[in-house]
């Protein structure tokens, strides 16, 4: 038993950051930084997630898209998460990850069939292990500690990433998978990327934690906080937490501190709880610039990449916009088709109603033609 | 001006509110919750962004800023924690009024209603109590994502203990809510978005409760009997007035509460009508209208003319949004439910 007045334990949690605000280097950068290309497609990845969240909203605004959440400002986050993974690793995401997606080989027009009402979205035609999207918060944790006893059983030295938000770490979920992934060691690692809010709640009022990344402590595995607007932290982080995990030596918890630059969704007015200066000083912060000045500063990187760059992925998003609205709906009967194995022939009545349902339809559709 | 004192402004009540004054559902919403507020210091509001943001389709605008933070609770994100929170506060004398930002994200709330509030009354042979709300938007019709257009009002109606609710017009929303949150026991209050703002209606912010456990019959008629609730109300108000052109005369009923049923409203009128048919928008398999269906079966065999008919979703998840309407009934679907039922001869 421990004597009166002894210390039991003692925490700390380490900061990473590696570039300054302005992309210079705060000390020698880690050896993974000059793989040849890293940060130069790490940089892409970040400029067309930005092109495409801006082709969505754009979409959402005329009416031609649903809700839709963008990941401005945040795209350092899922894009060191798709450079530190390996292909036949697997991604649970949350649903603000497109950047991490694209590079697992997600289409783009199939991250705007998701969010523009289309199950298709879901069909990953590249990375067919990931998980889809997933909008209850947080029970992507409890899942992707789920796949992570899979492959520990079935395929060791792979590892699961998972992402969720900063309003997530408050559910159950969060703590029960943190939990279990502590006690089986298995071979999770979580990405937390705290931009600051849950809709209109400030990260302070979410929890009285001092960091999201402590809550690791208490689930018995390493927990860091780092720069989650430098790539190039954020990949040292994940790098040395998926190594770890490949070795069978357990789960990592990493905060990845950012800002949401754009509103929560486009159904959001971010303008009714914060303030224009709090905006505008994250604004300073923000990660594409930051890389950018860095590749700049290094000289791999100048005004006519950029301008080629830039146009690139405007067509890239176009032309994904293109395919997306040009693809006709799923036929009505899709609902039917992937609910079961089989769908149950005493449901067959069912499909008999909706035939009758259509039928009525494009009678009325044509009455209102005439 | 600072975003705190704009945000003030701009929530802020006008002064001297009309006597009455045209409405939505939404706006009704919040008239109801600020009256109970207003005449009863125990009624407390909590869930996620229903403070400084008002809640994400602006039910609770305005009542942070004028009932003060310790009165309207931003929570942290979690469900569970919200419906457990309500359970304990109100077994302490507090009137909690939970907000889940959508039906879709209860499911993690459902072991505090099912195994906590539906039962302390019960349990502690009435020492506890559990006065408390739990509102939630629900229902599709208006292209949300995933998990935002679900319609499982029947998992809650087969929880013995407790009452749901749910109203089809600014008026009905403001009366219900006011009894919901002035009943002693818990009440699920599932509010159809899809018409949060679809009509106003005048309404005279009076106080003035309207009864739970109760039906409301908009529509008297003698041929058929139509049930239902929610955002397939206004659907079935228009399959009556276009059956009504064909000469066939619609009972409209507006069940409300979901459970208790108020069976004898509907029996009546099945036993004067002989033809019963119930619309809802979910899955058909084990919905409330199988519970209704049942009841009319056991109370009115030899008045029935045709068999009880249900126009209801089906039996798969809510489709994402390009096929929801394939999903929705709709007038057409209930007219011609409608006229089944009329030409009905045995066969
Ligand atoms: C279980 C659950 N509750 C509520 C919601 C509604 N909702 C969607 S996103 C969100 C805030 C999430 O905040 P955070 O975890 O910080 O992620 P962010 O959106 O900021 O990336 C809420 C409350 C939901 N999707 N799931
Ligand atoms: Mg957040």
């Amino acid at each position: 038993m421990a004597e009166q007045g002894t210390t039991n334990r003692q925490f700390s949690i380490e900061y990473r950051q590696y570039l300054d605000v302005q992309g210079k280097p705060l000390g020698p950068l880690p050896p993974d930084s000059s793989e040849s290309d890293l940060l130069l497609n790490a940089y892409r990845n970040m400029v067309l997630t930005r092109a495409l969240d801006k082709k969505a909203v754009a979409l959402q605004r005329t009416g031609q898209m649903g809700t839709y959440a963008a990941a401005l400002g945040q795209e350092a986050i899922g894009t060191a998460i798709g450079y530190a993974m390996e292909a036949d690793d697997v991604f649970v995401p949350a649903y603000r990850d497109q950047a991490a997606q694209i590079i697992r080989g997600v289409k783009l027009e199939e991250i705007l069939a998701f969010w523009g009402g289309s199950e298709r979205g879901s069909d990953f035609q590249g990375p067919r292990r990931d998980l889809p999207n997933c909008i209850p918060v947080a029970t992507q944790i409890s899942h992707a500690a789920g796949v992570a006893t899979a492959l520990k059983l079935r395929h060791p030295g792979q590892v699961v990433v998972a992402s969720c938000g900063d309003g997530a770490t408050s559910r159950g979920d969060f703590y029960e998978g943190l939990n279990v992934a502590g006690v089986w060691q298995l071979p999770l690692i979580l990405v937390i990327n705290n931009n600051q809010w849950a809709i209109s709640v400030r990260r302070q009022y979410q929890t009285a934690s001092a960091s999201l990344a402590q809550k690791a402590i208490a689930a018995g595995i390493p927990g860091i906080q780092v720069d989650g607007n430098d790539f190039i932290a954020l990949h040292d982080a994940l790098t040395v937490a998926l190594k770890r995990a490949r070795k069978g030596k357990g789960a990592t918890l990493i905060e990845a501190v950012s800002y949401r630059l754009c509103d929560h969704t486009t159904a959001d007015d971010a303008t009714r709880y914060r303030s224009a200066d709090e905006l505008n000083e994250a604004w300073t912060r923000e990660p594409v610039k930051r890389l950018q000045s860095c590749l700049h500063d290094n000289q791999l990187w100048d005004a006519g990449q950029e301008q080629a760059l830039q146009a690139s992925c405007r067509q890239q998003v176009d032309q994904a916009a293109q395919d997306f609205l040009s693809r006709e709906p799923e036929a009505a009967h899709s609902m039917f088709r992937y609910l079961y194995a089989e769908w149950p022939a005493s449901y067959a009545y069912q499909e008999q109603l909706l035939e009758e349902k259509l039928a009525r339809q494009s009678q009325e559709g044509q009455q209102h033609e005439h | 001006m600072n975003t705190e004192a704009r945000i003030q402004s701009e929530n802020a009540t006008p002064a001297a509110a009309p006597a009455e004054a045209p409405r939505t559902m939404v706006e009704a919403i919040n008239l109801a919750l600020a009256r109970a507020m207003q005449d009863d210091d125990d009624v407390v509001l909590l869930g996620e962004d229903v403070g400084v943001n008002g809640g994400v389709f602006r039910a609770t605008a305005g009542l942070r800023q004028r009932f003060g933070l310790q009165r309207v609770m931003d929570t942290p994100l979690a469900e569970s924690m919200i419906a457990g929170l309500s359970v304990g506060m109100a077994t302490q004398g507090l009137k909690p009024v939970a907000e889940i930002q959508f039906m879709g994200f209860v499911y993690a709330a459902m072991e505090h209603l099912i195994s906590h509030a539906a039962r302390m009354r019960n349990r502690s042979r009435g020492r506890l109590h559990c006065p408390m709300v739990l509102r939630a938007p629900y229902g599709g019709g208006i292209h949300a994502p995933e998990h935002h257009s679900e319609s499982t009002e029947a998992l809650f109606a087969h929880t013995p203990g407790l009452r749901v609710v749910i109203p089809s017009s600014p008026r009905r929303a403001y009366g219900l809510l006011l009894s919901a949150i002035a009943d002693p026991d818990p009440v699920i209050f599932l509010e159809p978005k899809r018409i949060y703002r679809a009509v106003r209606h005048p309404l005279v912010d009076d106080g003035q409760a309207l009864p739970l456990d109760v039906c409301f019959t908009l529509r008297q008629g003698e041929d058929l009997t139509l049930l239902s609730w929610g955002a397939m109300i206004p659907e079935c108000q228009r399959a009556a007035a276009r059956l009504a052109d064909g000469g066939i005369s619609v009972e409209l009923i507006d069940v409300a509460s979901i459970s208790p049923l108020d069976m004898d409203t509907m029996i009546q009128s099945v036993r004067k009508t002989g033809r019963c048919l119930i619309v809802h928008e979910a899955a058909r398999s084990c919905g409330v209208g199988a519970e209704i269906a049942a009841g009319i079966g056991e109370h009115c065999l030899l008045n029935l003319l045709a068999p009880v008919r249900r126009v209801c979703g089906f039996d798969v998840p809510m489709p994402y949004f390009q096929n929801e309407n394939n999903y929705l009934p709709n007038t057409s679907d209930v007219v011609a439910a409608a006229m089944e039922l009329m030409s009905y001869n045995g066969e």
